[in-house]
């Protein structure tokens, strides 16, 4: 009964978007404040009934009901109870209802919370947040409904793959969704400026925060999604440029360009076009994501169930939606009147550099993704992986890594280059003896990594150094730095510490790809393995059982220079209901580098498979990204994002802004 | 007028990845396919000798180009489409009256020997292959099947269990036309 | 602390950032290190076909491994990287090799990010150029050069033309 419930609320909800994707648009055209005042209900509505439709399913997961297709395939009753909570969204069918759950939910922020925006703008933003809800709504209930029945119920479901099974696997959709989802407030946004005919300060202001709150959450998911293939699939990689990693990173580097290109927007009322066709890319990227991953179009180790039926409602969605807004740019955009002058040495040159950097990696990243399918069209079947992406991703990320540390310091509008480039003296002189201390420490190490940690570590004293002399550290009374310190407009923290922790990320993928040493070899319990200073003890293994897998368990005690730093109990875990292995591995964290233990396959005789990794600098790849994730939290906690109060401009201004708007607009305006 | 053109740039781009992933989905692409190259080779010199408790003999280059096409098949008794395949496969070699050569590849002799038992053996000769067989041949799953010209040389070679309509459209009127 | 580093790292110079993947058994490591880091480096750029984009240098299935000890007794036997990659491929076709050939057909692949970057170059350098041609004119009074040398024959005694239309300055651009 309760499945049905959940059926009838997600037809609701669909009956929900549509007035709001309706009246509201209406409205603003006609200039009718009732119906333009529908948006904001009808969003609130959609939310309720698409969540009573997420719990729904969440009810049929935790209390086992087989009797719901979904449950049976994906779930088992000895699952631990998390997980039959994350299995919701382990298959396609609950992930879809989680991903319009997420639609919902931004929609529902703004109409809560968008209070300064212009009546006509919001309702607009509502309407087109509303059609992208249709869409996928309707994309659910009619090709991938949730709610479908099996009759007769088994007595015990399919179970969820083992690999699944995990906490940090748990967490890591919903936290890219609310990422790349969550662009979709900036799509919209930038959909009902076209259609308003105006894009100025105002509007990057109201953009700004929904599309820092959408950055945090997708650096935070792709950053648990490197660290659970990390720790779970055994051999330590982090990142395989496999196509479903890389579609959640191009949104990333498009969205981290439009955050910097918003602010030159909001300040300087210049790169207007450019950075409304960013908002409707990166949503776009995501939206082609959803697209690969869900249709089977490309092989990867991660992709749904492919079905190309429902591949092709996707991709029809995706042709109404992003062919729609890019038909709607090439109309509108050109009349967009083109805003504040700058030279090219200046923080919006720096700005637009930044820019154009991110989106020829990201340009790089779609060529290496679709490349292969566009040659297969043609004839040729060429497989692309890491060592091209190496060749090709690198040299442009090193270089915008460099160029970062130069940002905060240029002033606005005209900038004095020598005068920078002698503030950044002490970053250059640590990025030097960073480098050589890398060449020294790594004994002959590849070249182009000691260079890399040079420009982590540059990164990383520019960006501090900036924040050290605005608050005039060390050169002004610890009460006036103090003073300065909580006087400094919190988004000016944020940057600081978004910048440094790229900078340690990059040192610690550095680390990860160019210094780990190993160690495979036949063990005998009591045997001792040395690597990398660390001395390990091998145990022996034990038998174990899991709430609903068998296990095999190694022992290791380690220690280093005669003191025991950790015991480590890598385990092989076989999951009985899919006949499933994996293998754990044993992770213990110096906090400088990553002491890693595998256990393999027992030889029969006495003696077990073990792989030993030493991983210098790995863990500052989590590390580094927390930190731009706080340095997001401390941006958006900005009380000038709250107020939201649009910029004042000269009366000319003002005049030349109502120049391409209806006049009548201008007085329905709150 | 010009710089308007510009704007139509991103809207001309996405149709082309749209045009793109439409050919993507058509149904009868699998993404994960790799298309063979071995047409036209030679296989490499080899030598797969018998699989011990069969009576049957091994198989090796001096089998082959002996100016009769033949039919080489890689399968094991852990190979499920193998069993699938193993009807159709007997059929043809029958009712073609053509050779055909097993590799019994990575496959303990008991366990071979008893699924022939089960389903019947079609082969005239079986190699063993430890593994190394199956990458000289440019074969990565099982079961794959080739047809080779008097000459020894591979005309055909067909990935996955030979179905019915394949065996009829594509290899039958080839084996008559190498015969002529 | 970074001490031990096996001879793996000379291998490493020759890919930047390899992902040290592994799932190479012990049996397999050959004796001499160079040999073996070399074998590493190798595995890393061929495909495993049985698996979803995976290297065979960390893949599990048996035709990784089997392709694993077959690069290693040719780089035993002599043969050098290239030959054993076109041995591959004249078995398993290009798609075998991770890093895509460099040919014709590839060079979409190869040259495409090089040739984003130079439009990317060169779309900022003439969006600047615009910008300071502007910012002068905005300088100058709001006119451009040639509306100057206009303004100034305008201005000549001998005319009768009022100049306030040319005057006029746009809003702020």
């Amino acid at each position: 009964m309760i499945a049905e419930l959940g059926h009838f609320s997600l037809i609701m909800a669909l009956l929900a978007a549509v007035v709001q994707g309706s009246l509201p648009f209406v409205g603003a055209a006609c200039r009718r404040n009732d119906w333009m005042l529908t948006a904001a209900p009808a969003a609130l509505l959609q939310l309720l009934f698409v969540a009573g439709a997420f719990a729904a399913l969440t009810y049929g997961y935790v209390t086992s009901d087989f009797s719901i297709l979904n449950v049976a395939e994906n779930s088992h009753s000895a699952k631990p109870l998390l997980y039959k909570f994350s299995g919701v969204w382990g298959n396609h069918e609950g992930s879809m209802l989680l991903w319009v759950l997420i639609l919902a939910l931004f929609g529902s922020a703004v109409a809560l919370f968008g209070g300064n925006l212009p009546l006509s703008l919001k309702a607009r933003v509502l309407a087109v947040q509303a059609w992208i809800a249709i869409g996928f709504l309707s994309f659910s209930l009619i090709t991938s409904n949730p709610f479908a029945r099996l009759v007769p119920a088994p007595l015990d479901g399919r179970d969820l793959n083992p690999l699944l099974q995990d906490p940090g696997l748990a967490f890591h959709p919903p936290m890219l969704y609310m990422g790349y989802v969550g662009f979709s407030m900036a799509f919209s946004f930038a959909v009902a400026a076209l259609i308003e005919g105006r894009v100025d300060a105002a509007w990057a202001r109201w953009v700004r925060p929904w599309t820092l709150a959408a950055w945090i959450f997708l650096t935070a998911g792709i950053s648990l999604g490197s660290w659970w293939a990390y720790y779970e699939l055994g051999w330590g990689g982090w990142w395989f440029w496999d196509p479903v990693e890389n579609v959640s990173f191009m949104p990333w580097l498009l969205g981290t360009a439009l955050l910097h290109s918003a602010i030159v927007v909001e300040k300087r009322d210049a790169l207007k076009v450019w950075t409304i066709l960013l908002a409707i890319l990166t949503f776009s990227l995501s939206l082609i994501g959803t697209f690969i991953v869900r249709s089977g179009t490309l092989t990867s180790v991660h992709a749904f169930a492919s079905d190309p039926e429902r591949g092709l409602y996707i991709l029809m969605l995706l042709a109404i939606a992003i062919g729609g807004s890019l038909m709607l740019f090439a109309w509108r955009a050109p009349s967009l009147t083109p805003g504040g002058l700058f030279a090219p040495i200046s923080r919006e040159g720096g700005l637009v550099l930044n820019n154009m950097l991110l989106a020829v990696a990201c340009g790089t990243v779609f060529l290496g993704t679709l490349g292969p399918l566009l040659l297969e069209a043609f004839g040729h079947k060429v497989s692309v992986g890491l060592p091209y992406f190496n060749r090709t991703f690198v040299p442009v990320a090193a270089p915008l890594v460099f160029l970062t540390a130069f940002g905060p310091f240029l002033s606005w509008k005209r900038a004095d280059l020598p005068g920078v480039l002698g503030r950044l003296k002490i970053a250059f002189a640590l990025g030097v003896v960073a480098s050589l201390a890398a060449v020294y420490l790594s004994q002959g190490g590849p070249v182009l990594a000691a260079l890399g940690i040079g420009i982590a570590a540059w990164l990383f004293t520019a960006s501090l150094l900036e924040w050290a002399e605005r608050v005039k550290l060390f050169r002004a009374t610890p009460r006036e730095t103090w003073r300065r310190i909580m006087g400094l407009p919190r988004a000016a923290h944020g940057m600081t510490l978004a910048h440094s922790g790229l900078a340690v990320a990059v040192a610690g993928m550095i680390g990860a790809s160019a210094w780990s040493s190993e160690l495979v070899t036949v063990a005998r319990p009591g045997e001792r393995l040395d690597l990398g200073g660390y001395s390990y003890l091998y145990q022996g293994d034990e038998a174990a059982e899991g709430p609903n897998y068998r296990i095999e368990r190694g022992r290791f005690t380690v220690e280093r220079d005669g003191r025991q730093v950790a015991v480590l109990a890598p385990e092989k875990r076989l999951y009985p209901v899919q006949n499933m292995p994996t293998t754990e591995a044993a992770i213990h964290t110096t906090g400088l580098a990553d002491l890693y233990v595998v256990i393999g396959d027992a030889d029969g005789k006495g003696g077990r498979t073990v792989r030993i990794f030493y991983k210098p600098l790995v863990p500052w790849i989590w590390f580094g990204t927390a930190i731009m994730v706080l340095g997001g939290l401390v941006s958006l906690s900005d009380r000038r994002y709250r107020i939201g109060a649009p910029q004042r401009r000269s009366a000319a201004g003002r005049e030349a802004g109502l120049a391409d708007r209806k006049p009548a607009a201008a007085a329905a305006e709150t | 007028m010009k710089r308007r053109l510009f704007f139509f740039l991103p809207v001309l781009v996405f149709a082309i990845v749209v045009g793109l992933f439409l050919w993507g989905l058509q149904p009868d692409r699998d993404p994960r396919e790799v298309p063979t190259v071995m047409i036209d080779k030679m296989p490499p010199d080899f030598d797969y000798g018998p699989v011990p408790g069969l009576s049957l003999p091994g198989f090796s280059s001096a089998d082959i180009g002996q100016g009769e096409p033949v039919l080489v098949n890689f399968f094991a008794s852990w190979c499920l489409p193998c069993r699938v395949e193993h009807p159709v496969l007997s059929a043809l070699a029958d009712a073609e009256e053509i050779p055909l050569y097993g590799v019994s590849h990575r496959d303990k002799p008991e366990d071979a020997a008893d699924w022939l038992a089960q389903l019947g053996n079609p082969y005239d000769r079986i190699g063993r292959d430890s593994g190394r067989g199956a990458v000289d041949w440019g074969v990565y799953g099982l079961p794959e099947t080739f047809l080779l010209d008097g000459s020894g040389r591979i005309r055909y070679h067909h990935r996955g269990p030979l179905g019915e309509k394949k065996v009829q459209e594509e290899l039958v009127p080839l084996i008559q036309t190498l015969r002529q | 602390m970074i001490r031990n580093l096996l001879p793996v790292a000379l291998a490493l110079a020759l890919s930047l950032l390899a992902a040290r993947a592994m799932a190479v058994l012990p049996d397999e490591i050959l004796d001499d290190p160079t040999l073996e880091a070399r074998a590493r480096a190798l595995s890393a750029e061929v495909r495993c076909l049985v698996c979803q984009n995976e290297s065979i240098d960390s893949s599990h299935a048996e035709l990784a491994r089997e392709l694993r000890l077959l690069i290693r007794e040719r780089l035993v036997a002599g043969d050098d990287e290239d030959e054993i990659k076109a041995f591959l491929v004249s078995r398993y076709g290009e798609f075998v090799l991770l890093k895509p050939p460099f040919e014709a057909a590839t060079a979409v692949l190869w040259f495409g990010p090089f040739a984003f970057l130079l439009i990317g170059l060169a779309v900022m350098v003439i969006y600047f150029r615009r910008q300071s041609r502007d910012f002068a004119e905005q300088a100058s009074g709001g006119l451009s050069h040639e509306e100057n040398e206009r303004l100034g024959r305008l201005l000549d005694p001998a005319g009768d033309e009022r100049p306030e239309d040319e005057e006029r300055k746009g809003p702020s651009s």
